[in-house]
């Protein structure tokens, strides 16, 4: 593990373990307690593997009666909580504590009622992003967001990370698809937020809770919006000569009025790696290269694609491929969707990183990029949600290496620290977690993040829930004497500090 | 509290009128009332400023100086504006290039003065209450990219970015929507744009009741249709004393019959639109002679009437706003006195309503009738006959111990529009 702050570790729980696995028997069966460390290594990191650290104890409650009182049995003993959905995030925001239990909500699996007259789905949090779709589709619904996770994310990761896709630019990310919650706050008190409702009345809290990492309750029930299935899709694959004119491209559609589906950006070491993986036809010879989807009505979806047909030759396409039927589009897609696991034959691992940043200045990002990846001496390709700028840079390396890992790390920094330059933000769906806490001070100034933890603060009195992600904790570390310092320097010395 | 101290909750005094026109002296003013603990009132210019519980507050803030488009990027499909500028100074701006503000913002004067005023920015983003695209585009608080504002202890604070996927942070754009300015006094907001559609047509079908209008609107709703407004007027109400007057607002030349109207819009390039209206038409089962169709002109005309509510334009009864899942909607319906008329929007998810001779206690009962079909009411104009309501928006327990607490975080000596949506927040 690279030197990354935590919280204090509380050895008094950490003394009082015995005691804490009998109480939460008490709560749930004997069995959704875990407490022994072979059991408990399967949690020890979430989808950011680099970082791993064991909880004390695992508990899998089964209702959110159980997820209340162990919440507050928590809090009055004063023992931090880590809620853990399926574990794939990219941020490190599950990431155990060693004095934590580790709430998992792995037992809430059930989707709990399809309501096609009111267009929704109410489920437990632990049912995958994928599973909402799959139980709709044969009415021709579906769940907009679709996270490339999506076959192991669960739907209340989704809530907690506010998790995007590839759809985001016209559909919207989880936060504009959802209707309704069930939370539970660190005292262990029970809200219903929203319901079967567009908007809801008084404080938005459901959107304060959506994308806030699990710092602030526990969701144990979501009621999600499904949308009808469009009439017809198309996608075309355009290859280009140059990053600028892939990049010119995406900025021409968007101009000329039109919002696709999808429109991702690869550039060339990517589109190698994935061809050769899946063998999609993308064209090898292209330095760029585009899938931009259109859906909608018919005759809408193929006026519009002659339109992009028009624009990607005027932006100097080298080759156009549009979509004859669904089978041919799901293939362009299926490049794309692989492009992560492709990167294995390039090294291996990869770090991914998740700035977004105005289209307009995609051209101008990647050529950072390459030039950084020449500083570091660190391949990186590079795949981007590019209709909604959300750039996902993967840069290669060794994980054995600790040198080598704490290069990558200050490689990705630099990539973020040059989106928010052009006006971009530092994270578009993996979220803060522990992976961009300490970066947090590139965005906000104290009366930003002061606001921000005055809100923890309000909902969680004793910041026991998930307490060390997303907001620098280095001021409260410095003031306890736990800086680590190395050759006179603390990590990220040059950041401002709270 | 007797009708008379209702009644003396009258509106701040203007001699006390702050009118900052920089962010720096919002922060300022703020500032110095927080030290000396003195409550303000927050007005843009003011076309929402009866929405609420009216408040006596010792100063009132007016942002409405503090205006100007910061930076319109079309391209990025944002444009950053000062919390005072107008919505209609946003919108003809943004025509220029072909775009607009989808969530369709409400003209509220209509409603409260009888003639436009559309209000602030900040002013739509503060109350959150969204027009008929909502059904198909999301509200206000989904178009809200970022803002800056100053909190109850002068602070100017900041959230999101330019850009739509953004999770840097908890999202306080979403909870400053809504809010009706008692968190912060919003100075900046970077608001989303779309494209506008190239033409807009709108298939009317006279006379359905009820029933038959909401299972036409959930058909075409639930259909690939990309349905962006659907609403049911019915006839006149019976009620003499209600002003709603559905007949003489829509007096388009190619309606063809009078009684109700269940309306719904397409919008794309006009092939698809033509295509689309021939497939809605066909799910009717109805005869031509009860169909009207409405070109983008009068389709135009007649969303604009709905948007900005201008069938209530002459009334001086109570309005109130009723939010339901789109299956409890009639239910709930039959359960309103003959005495109201009301219109639907939102295919069903939200009722419109005046109201004659309304009490508090009636109000209330309706209130929880609202309640056990899991939605909300919200009062949005009073009325001499009920000049005052005690619980003006719909809220429990637990989202009020919260809210309380969110309060407290942002403006902790209650000192910003202090009980505008509650008491004691």
């Amino acid at each position: 593990m690279t030197n990354l702050m935590m919280p204090r570790i509380d050895k008094k729980t950490i003394l009082k373990k015995k005691i804490i696995v009998k109480n939460l028997k008490k709560i749930v069966k004997s069995e959704n307690v875990l407490d022994h460390e072979d059991e408990l290594r399967p949690f020890e990191t979430d989808g950011l593997s680099a970082y791993k650290q064991k909880p004390l104890i695992v508990v899998f409650p089964e209702n959110t009666e159980q997820v209340s009182e162990i919440l507050k049995y928590c809090n009055d003993e004063r023992i931090k909580v880590v809620p853990r959905g399926a574990g794939t995030g990219l941020s490190g925001g599950a990431l155990p504590l060693a004095d934590c239990v580790l709430l998992s909500l792995g037992k809430f699996n059930k989707i709990l009622e399809i309501d096609y007259k009111n267009r929704c789905v109410v489920s437990q949090p632990g049912v995958t992003n994928l599973s909402i779709t799959q139980a709709v589709q044969d009415n021709n619904f579906y769940y907009a967001p679709d996270p490339s996770s999506q076959i192991a994310c669960s739907i209340g990761g989704n809530v907690a990370e506010n998790s995007g896709g590839i759809h985001s630019l016209k559909y919207g990310t989880t936060t504009n698809n959802i209707l309704g919650a069930e939370v539970v706050f660190m005292d262990g008190s029970i809200c219903k937020l929203g319901g079967k409702t567009f908007d809801s009345e008084g404080y938005d809290i459901l959107g304060l809770i959506t994308g806030s990492e699990g710092l602030l309750c526990v969701i144990t029930e979501v009621t999600v919006k499904i949308l009808k299935t469009p009439e017809s899709a198309k996608a075309a694959l355009i290859g280009f000569p140059t990053i600028e004119d892939g990049g010119k491209c995406v900025s021409d559609i968007i101009s000329s009025g039109i919002i696709p589906a999808g429109m991702e950006m690869m550039d060339k070491e990517l589109i190698h790696a994935t061809d050769k993986f899946v063998k999609a036809g993308y064209p090898r010879n292209a330095e760029s290269m585009l899938i931009v989807e259109l859906d909608g009505a018919k005759a809408d979806v193929l006026e519009l694609m002659e339109r992009v047909n028009k624009i990607a030759k005027k932006n100097k396409a080298s080759s156009i491929k549009i979509s004859k039927n669904d089978k041919e589009r799901l293939k362009f897609w299926a490049g794309r969707k692989a492009a992560f696991p492709a990167c294995g034959d390039m090294a291996p691992d990869y770090y991914c990183m998740d700035g977004t940043i105005p289209r307009g200045k995609l051209a101008e990002v990647l050529k950072e990029i390459k030039k950084l990846s020449k500083k570091y001496n660190l391949p990186v390709a590079n795949a981007f949600h590019a209709g909604d700028g959300n750039l996902h840079p993967l840069i290669m390396y060794n994980s054995n290496d600790k040198k080598e890992l704490a290069k990558t790390e200050k490689f990705g920094e630099e990539i973020l620290k040059y989106c928010v330059k052009v006006g971009g933000v530092l994270t578009g769906e993996h979220g803060v977690g522990i992976e961009k806490r300490e970066m947090m001070c590139e965005m906000f100034n104290n009366d930003d993040i002061q606001q921000q933890i005055k809100i923890k603060k309000a909902l969680d009195v004793s910041s026991l829930l998930n307490p060390g992600k997303v907001y620098p904790i280095l001021r409260k570390c410095a003031e306890e004497g736990r800086v680590h310092v190395h050759g006179g320097k603390t990590k990220f010395f040059n950041i401002p500090r709270f | 509290m007797s009708m008379e101290e209702k009644l003396s909750f009258s509106i701040s005094q203007d001699s006390d009128l702050e009118t900052p026109e920089t962010e720096e002296k919002v922060s300022n003013i703020i500032k110095k009332f927080y030290k000396s603990n003195i409550t303000i009132e927050i007005i843009g210019s003011g076309s929402k400023r009866k929405i609420g519980k009216p408040l006596q507050c010792g100063k009132t803030l007016s942002l409405s100086k503090l205006t100007g488009i910061i930076e319109y990027l079309p391209e990025e499909l944002y444009i950053k504006v000062k919390a005072g500028t107008r919505i209609d100074k946003i919108e003809n701006e943004i025509k220029k290039k072909n775009q607009q503000l989808a969530f369709e913002p409400i003209d509220f004067g209509y409603l409260f003065l009888g003639k436009s005023n559309c209000g602030t920015a900040g002013g739509q983003v503060a109350c959150n209450i969204a027009g008929p695209r909502r059904l198909k585009s999301g509200s206000i608080r989904d178009h809200v990219l970022g803002f800056r504002a100053v909190n109850g202890r002068g602070e100017i604070i900041k959230s999101g970015g330019n850009v739509v996927k953004n999770v840097t942070g908890y999202d306080l754009s979403k909870l400053i929507c809504n809010s009706y300015g008692t968190l912060v006094a919003i100075t900046e907001v970077t608001l989303k744009v779309l494209p506008a559609p190239e033409e807009n047509n709108t298939l009317v079908v006279h006379n359905l009741n009820i029933e038959t209008s909401m299972e036409y609107l959930d058909q075409v709703i639930s259909s690939s249709n990309d349905i962006s407004g659907a609403v049911f007027l019915p006839i006149n109400s019976t009620c003499e004393n209600c002003k709603m007057d559905i007949q003489n607002t829509f007096q388009l030349n190619d309606l063809k019959q009078k009684g109700s109207l269940t309306a719904v819009r397409v919008e794309g390039s006009k092939k698809s639109v033509d295509e689309r209206i021939e497939i809605l038409k066909t799910k009717v089962g109805t005869s031509e002679s009860n169909i009207s169709l409405l070109g983008s002109l009068q389709s135009t005309i007649f969303w604009k009437k709905i948007r900005n509510l201008e069938f209530f334009s002459a009334t001086k009864n109570n309005i109130f706003r009723i939010v339901l899942p789109p299956t409890e909607t009639a239910k709930l319906l039959y359960k309103l006195p003959k005495k109201f008329s009301y219109f639907i929007d939102w295919g069903g998810s939200v009722i419109w309503v005046e109201a004659c001779e309304l009490s508090e206690q009636y109000f209330n009962s309706i209130r929880k009738k609202v309640l056990m079909h899991g939605g909300y009411i919200s009062m949005i104009k009073n009325s001499d006959f009920l000049p005052y309501v005690e619980d003006v928006f719909t809220i429990n327990n637990a989202r009020f111990n919260i809210s309380q607490n969110i309060k407290k975080s942002f403006d902790p000596k209650r000192i910003l529009n202090p009980g505008k949506m509650y008491s004691g927040i």
